[in-house]
C-alpha cells in the first residue's frame, strides 16, 4: 500500500478520536468556563461512563443494540448524578476555591478509580457495538495516464465508527444550541460572565454550578459510551482522555467552546496521523510540552482572544 | 524558655528519638522508618515551595526522578561511586528545577499547577521513551557492589538507616535555618501577599526561583538517596502518583511547618501499608485523605497543633 491510503486510514481513525475527544473536552471546558475550576477527576467520569455502559449492556442482555441504547441513556445520567453529588458535598463546601478544588478533585479521581478497581476489577471488558458493518473504501490510482479505482487491502472503516462521528456532531450542536438559545444556557453564560452580578440578579448560581458540573461529567461519560465498543472498558482508561482534554482545552483557549471543538479536531486528527509516522510516546511528549509552553507564552490559547 | 530554645529542643528531641529508635525497632519497622525518613526529605523539599512560598506544584516527581536518574545514570553509565553519583543527582535536580522554574514561574495559580503537571508528565514519558538507557517501566537495580561508599555498605540495614537519618537531619536543620532566615521570611511574605512583597521592593521572581531550585534540589536529594539506599531506579518514581504523594504528605502533616512533612509521611506511609494488606486498591485511602483534608483540616495535623497549642512552631 502506498502512502495515500495510509493517511486516509489514519485520518478516519483520527476523526473518531477527534469526535470523542471533542465531547470530553467540551465537558471539561464547560466546567472551567462557567465555574472557573479545573476538574482533574474528569477522566474518571469518562472511565465511569465506559464501565457503567458495560454494566448496563451486560445486565440488559438481548440484542446488542438494546443494551447499547440503554447504556447510552443510563450511563451518562448516572455519572452526571454522581458528579452532582460530588459537587454538592465537596466542591460547594470549599467554595470553589481554584487550588483547593484541584486537590479535592485529585482525591475524587483516586476514590472513583480505586472503587472501580475494587468492584469492577482490573480486567478490560468489551461492549458489543449495536451495528458493525465493514465498509471498504476505494482508492484511486494513476496508471498509464488514466485513473483506476481499486480497493486496497486493509483500507476500511465500520458503519459504527462513522456513526460515532455523526453522533458526536449532533451532541455538540445540541450543546451549542442549549448554550445559545435556551434559558438555562443564558443563565450559564450570565454566571460565566460575572458570578457576583448573576447572584445579585437572583440567578441560583450554586444550582447552575451543580448542573454544569453534572453536564460536564455527563458529556465525558457519553463520549466514553460511544467509544467503548471500539476500545474496552478498563479502570485506568481515564488517564489519556484527561490529558488530551487538558491539551485541547488549553490550546483552544480556556473556556471557549468553539476553540475547544476546533482544537479537538486538530489534535484528534494529528494524533491519528502522527502516530502512523512517529512513536506514540514521542507524540505525547511533544503534546504535553506544547501545552506547557502554550500556557507559559500564550495563556489565552492558540485560538483564544485575550480578555481582561 | 524562648521560642528559639523550644524549637531547638523539640526538633533536637525528634532527631534524638529517631537515632535511639534504631536500636529497638524490629527489622520490618526499622526498614520502613529509613524509607519514611528519605521520603520525608522529599516532602520537606516540596514544603519549601508549597508550604512556605505558596506555590502549589503538581510536578515534583520530575525533581525526585531527576535526582534518582541523575544518580542512577552516573552509576550505570559512568561507573560512579555513591558519593559522586549523589552529587550527580543533586546537579540534575538543580538544573531541572532552574529550567522549570524559569518557565513555569511566568504563570501563576491554576496555570502554574497545570504547567508543572505537564512538564512532569513530559519527563515521565521521556524516561519511557529513552527506555534503551533508562530501562523504562522495568527500571534497573543498583547492585550491592555499586553501593559501597568509602568502605561502607549502604545496602546493609543499619548503615542504610544511618544514611537516611543523616540526610533527614541535615535537611530538617536546613529547613529550620531557612525559614528563620530573612530569605525565608520573604518567602512567607510572598505567600501571604505577593503584591505587598513586590511593593516593599523585594524581587519576587528571583525569590520564587530560588525557592523552586532549593525545593527541587532537596527533592532530588531524596530521589537520589532513595535509589541508592534501596537499590532500585524505575519510571514509577517519575509518574503522576509520585507528584501527588508529597502534596498529600504535606497537606496531612501541615503545610508551612518544619515537622509537618515528616509527620504526614509517617502517618500516610503506615496507613497505606496497613490498607495494602487488606486490598490492592490502597490508593483509595490517599483519595479519601485528600478530600477529607481539603474539607475539614486544610492546615494539617501540625498546623492544627500550631494554631491551637504551640503558636511558636516554625
Amino acid at each position: 500500500m502506498e502512502i495515500g491510503p495510509y493517511i486516509l486510514l489514519a485520518s478516519l481513525e483520527g476523526a473518531v478520536t477527534a469526535a470523542v475527544l471533542a465531547l470530553t473536552a467540551v465537558g471539561l471546558s464547560l466546567v472551567f468556563g462557567v465555574m472557573r475550576v479545573v476538574n482533574v477527576a474528569h477522566g474518571e467520569f469518562f472511565m465511569l461512563g465506559a464501565v457503567l455502559a458495560w454494566w448496563v449492556a451486560q445486565s440488559v442482555g438481548g440484542h446488542p443494540a438494546v443494551g447499547f441504547a440503554a447504556a447510552l441513556v443510563i450511563a451518562p445520567l448516572l455519572v452526571a448524578a454522581i458528579a452532582v453529588v460530588a459537587d454538592m458535598t465537596v466542591l460547594k463546601r470549599i467554595e470553589y476555591d481554584p487550588e483547593r478544588t484541584i486537590v479535592a478533585t485529585i482525591g475524587i479521581l483516586y476514590i472513583i478509580q480505586q472503587v472501580t478497581l475494587m468492584t469492577y476489577g482490573p480486567d478490560a471488558r468489551p461492549v458489543e457495538p449495536p451495528f458493525n458493518t465493514r465498509l471498504a473504501i476505494p482508492w484511486f490510482e494513476f496508471v498509464d495516464g488514466k485513473f483506476q479505482m481499486y480497493w486496497p487491502w486493509g483500507l476500511s472503516t465500520t458503519s459504527y465508527k462513522l456513526s460515532v462521528i455523526a453522533a458526536a456532531g449532533v451532541v455538540l450542536v445540541g450543546v451549542w444550541l442549549m448554550m445559545a438559545r435556551t434559558k438555562i444556557g443564558l443563565l450559564m453564560r450570565a454566571t460565566q460572565l460575572d458570578r457576583e452580578t448573576a447572584l445579585a440578579f437572583g440567578i441560583p448560581v450554586e444550582r447552575i454550578y451543580a448542573i454544569v458540573f453534572g453536564m460536564g461529567a455527563g458529556l465525558a461519560a457519553l463520549a466514553a459510551v460511544l467509544i467503548v465498543p471500539i476500545q474496552q472498558a478498563h479502570y485506568l482508561m481515564g488517564g489519556d482522555p484527561l490529558l488530551l482534554s487538558f491539551i485541547v482545552v488549553i490550546i483552544g483557549g480556556l473556556g471557549s467552546l468553539p476553540g475547544t471543538v476546533l482544537a479537538a479536531i486538530l489534535i484528534g486528527l494529528s494524533d491519528g496521523i502522527i502516530s502512523v509516522f512517529f512513536s506514540p510516546t514521542l507524540a505525547k511528549i511533544l503534546a504535553t510540552l506544547l501545552v506547557a509552553l502554550v500556557l507559559v507564552f500564550r495563556p489565552q490559547g492558540l485560538f483564544g482572544v485575550k480578555t481582561r | 524558655m524562648s521560642d528559639r530554645q523550644k524549637t531547638v529542643l523539640l526538633h533536637g528531641g525528634l532527631l534524638a528519638l529517631l537515632l535511639g529508635l534504631q536500636f529497638v525497632l524490629p527489622a520490618y519497622h526499622h526498614g520502613n522508618l529509613a524509607r519514611i525518613m528519605v521520603l520525608a526529605v522529599y516532602a520537606m523539599g516540596y514544603n519549601i515551595m508549597f508550604g512556605y512560598t505558596g506555590l502549589l506544584s503538581l510536578g515534583h516527581a520530575l525533581f525526585f526522578a531527576a535526582g534518582m536518574y541523575g544518580m542512577g545514570m552516573s552509576v550505570q553509565l559512568l561507573g560512579a561511586t555513591p558519593a559522586p553519583a549523589m552529587i550527580g543527582g543533586l546537579i540534575a535536580g538543580a538544573v531541572v528545577a532552574a529550567a522549570l522554574g524559569a518557565l513555569a514561574l511566568r504563570t501563576a495559580d491554576v496555570a502554574f499547577m497545570i504547567v508543572t503537571l505537564m512538564f512532569a508528565q513530559a519527563g515521565y514519558l521521556a524516561v519511557l521513551y529513552f527506555g534503551s538507557v533508562t530501562r523504562g517501566d522495568e527500571g534497573f537495580v543498583i547492585q550491592q557492589a555499586q553501593r559501597m561508599m568509602m568502605g561502607i555498605d549502604l545496602s546493609d540495614a543499619t548503615n542504610r538507616y544511618f544514611a537516611a537519618f543523616i540526610l533527614f537531619a541535615l535537611c530538617l536543620i536546613a529547613v529550620l535555618w531557612l525559614v528563620q532566615s530573612p530569605f525565608g521570611k520573604v518567602l512567607v511574605a510572598i505567600r501571604e501577599n505577593e503584591e505587598r512583597a513586590r511593593m516593599l521592593g523585594y524581587d519576587v521572581f528571583r525569590h520564587k526561583l530560588i525557592a523552586v531550585i532549593l525545593s527541587g534540589t532537596m527533592s532530588a536529594a531524596a530521589g537520589a538517596a532513595y535509589g541508592l539506599l534501596f537499590g532500585y531506579v524505575g519510571a514509577t518514581f517519575a509518574s503522576v502518583q509520585y507528584s501527588i504523594f508529597p502534596l498529600l504528605w504535606v497537606l496531612l502533616g501541615g503545610a508551612g511547618t518544619a515537622l509537618g512533612p515528616f509527620i504526614g509521611t509517617l502517618f500516610m506511609f503506615y496507613l497505606i501499608d496497613l490498607s495494602s494488606n487488606v486490598t490492592s486498591a490502597y490508593m483509595l485511602i490517599a483519595g479519601v485523605a485528600l478530600v477529607v483534608l481539603t474539607l475539614f483540616a486544610p492546615q494539617g495535623l501540625i498546623g492544627e497543633v500550631r494554631s491551637r497549642i504551640w503558636r511558636w512552631l516554625p
